[in-house]
């Protein structure tokens, strides 16, 4: 970019901590990016997951009343199987249900004499245009009326409370990932108007020759794009250690809610845009800085 | 080329150092500026090539006041001014070849060129085998013809000099001063800042005296007439190699083409 070096930017301080600094920074961007990119890819297979499927729950009889469950059981189906947009109704087996309560209670610590409600997995028509629309609300009343107790939930509350959670975690990365720009373009600022106090003689031997500030301005910029640059790929470096290391870990673990730690090609590049964005941001301030305290010159 | 209308300089809060100081240096003139210790004189020398805003009065520059100027055109003003500081302020990172180019590189003259018109008239200073060295293995004698090449390269309209024969020896002293007789007869403006009386005696120009701020002016118009055809000092010159003092310098500075001075 500059033609000419006249400024010994490569002899003062700002060259050994400025990379190091906007390293950190970009390390913990990177982080941070990361992992609002994994939970957005966690909540969405999770909503996946969960639409076009909706649980209906009986609760347990009554100890008097049970003989009477099955059948109510048997209305439930009857009432679900006919109702257009389901395409199928399959109550869980106990052994299922057992199994759904014993991360709670302990394994084998289910008493047999517990009242397990009954749970029925509905499958929904896959295209939910299709006019086939359930109306939740009518259904519910009906088989409340059919099974007094039953609760129909279609995991709405569920998936908007957890979508939720999953964009106020993204803003908070987002607004992290923006201060450390910030912060990273204030390191700029104080390195550069470092440097303009270190090389003030020389800077007003150009100026007085006849250097414009942009020539002047250049040289900081080109100087302050190579060490971000240097220090971008350094924390970027680091990043991807990290998450390499983490996705290992994670990978062992088998946990249903768990997000995945998959590093999809999407946020590699995510990632590598940082150290980019960072030595954009430190080129922009350093020519900003160079050019506004140079125009307060005579 | 310059003229200054009632200005005043302050620095800070302080008293004013420099006070109604009007001047009206004609294109093509030759002055001396002199006056003890802290009368002001690097002050006056810095208002001239732009270094300071002055605190009160008018400057204009070229046809161009200096207050009501765009910004972006003092460059191009500061470009055909040529100054000679008088601590040199050489950048001691550079080699004298590079330092005495920074006028011409500045000002985006071509590459090829440079190299060639720089050496030329670092040889005439005598400085020809020492085009790479860097400054601070210099003697303040070479450091000042370092800082006087560097000065005269891009052929300036004007020319500022602060003490630049004060760390010569008095051969020397002359062919710099020669140096900037020619200049001056091509054209170029020139104001010399001293305190040495014998270098004003040796030559016939008009002295700018300026004493607690205040400038007075010595036309001294003819006062030596016959002396710059026939000046003591060419008695010095000629013992010491007058053909230098001759044509070399001008032909390689007037080659300025590679420089454009009057683009802003």
């Amino acid at each position: 970019m500059a033609r000419r070096r006249d400024l010994p930017l490569e002899r003062d301080g700002t060259g050994r901590f400025l990379p190091w600094l906007i390293a950190l920074m970009v390390y913990l961007a990177c982080l941070a990016l990361a992992g609002a990119v994994m939970l957005n890819e966690a909540s969405a297979r999770w909503q996946s997951g969960l639409t076009g499927t909706m649980t209906v729950q009986i609760p347990a009889p009554n100890s008097d009343r049970a003989g009477e469950h099955p059948t109510l059981v048997a209305a439930v189906l009857d009432v679900l199987n006919n109702t257009p947009g389901i395409r199928e109704a399959q109550p869980l087996s106990h052994e299922k249900v057992i199994a759904l309560i014993e991360p709670w209670l302990g394994q084998g610590n289910v008493a047999n004499d517990l009242p397990i409600p009954v749970l029925i997995d509905i499958q929904l028509h896959d295209d939910p245009d299709s006019g086939t629309a359930i109306d939740t609300v009518a259904l519910a009343i009906q088989l409340e009326q059919v099974a007094p107790g039953t609760r129909l939930d279609d995991h709405e509350i569920w998936i908007s409370r957890m979508l939720r959670l999953s964009r106020t975690i993204s803003a908070i990365a987002t607004a992290i990932v923006i201060l450390i720009g910030v912060a990273a373009a204030a390191t700029v600022v104080f390195a550069t108007r470092t440097g303009l106090a270190v090389h003030q003689g020389v800077i007003e031997v150009l100026h007085i020759i006849g250097a414009r500030d942009i020539y002047i301005a250049r040289q900081f910029q080109v100087r302050a794009l190579s060490l971000a640059l240097r220090g971008g790929l350094l924390g970027l470096g680091l990043a991807a250690l990290t998450l390499a290391l983490l996705a290992g870990v994670a990978g062992q673990l088998e946990g249903p809610l768990l997000p995945h730690f998959t590093l999809t090609p999407y946020l590699w590049g995510g990632l590598a845009a940082l150290p980019l964005a960072a030595a954009l941001i430190a080129t922009l301030t350093a020519r900003i800085t160079v050019v506004r305290t140079l125009s307060r010159l005579p | 080329m310059l003229r200054f209308q009632n200005v005043g300089l302050r620095y800070g809060l302080g008293p004013e150092v420099l006070r109604d100081v009007n001047l009206h240096l004609a294109p093509g003139s030759f002055h001396f500026l002199t006056g003890p210790s802290g009368a002001g004189k690097s002050s006056l020398l810095k208002l001239m090539y732009l270094g300071l805003h002055p605190s009160r009065g008018n400057i204009s520059m070229f046809n161009q006041d200096i207050a009501t100027i765009d910004q972006a055109e003092l460059p191009g003003l500061r470009r055909r001014v040529g100054v000679v500081f008088q601590n040199f302020r050489l950048l001691d990172h550079l080699s004298t070849l590079d330092n005495v180019a920074l006028p011409l590189r500045i000002a985006g003259a071509k590459e090829g060129t440079v190299r060639e018109h720089v050496a030329e008239l670092l040889s005439w200073v005598g400085l020809g085998n020492h085009l790479d060295v860097h400054p601070p293995t210099l003697s303040d004698g070479e450091k000042q013809r370092v800082a006087i090449a560097r000065a005269v390269i891009g052929r300036p309209s004007l020319l500022l000099a602060d003490e630049p024969t004060g760390s010569v020896d008095l051969e020397q002293g002359l062919r710099i001063m020669h140096l900037f007789e020619q200049l001056n007869k091509i054209g170029t403006t020139v104001v010399i800042a001293t305190h040495d009386r014998g270098l004003i005696k040796r030559f016939s120009h008009p002295v700018l005296k300026l004493e607690r701020g205040k400038l007075k002016i010595n036309r001294r118009l003819g006062q030596h007439k016959s002396a710059q055809d026939k000046p003591e000092s060419s008695k010095d010159a000629q013992n010491n190699g007058p053909e230098d003092l001759r044509a070399d310098p001008l032909k390689q500075i007037s080659t300025g083409d590679a420089v454009d001075g009057s683009s802003s």
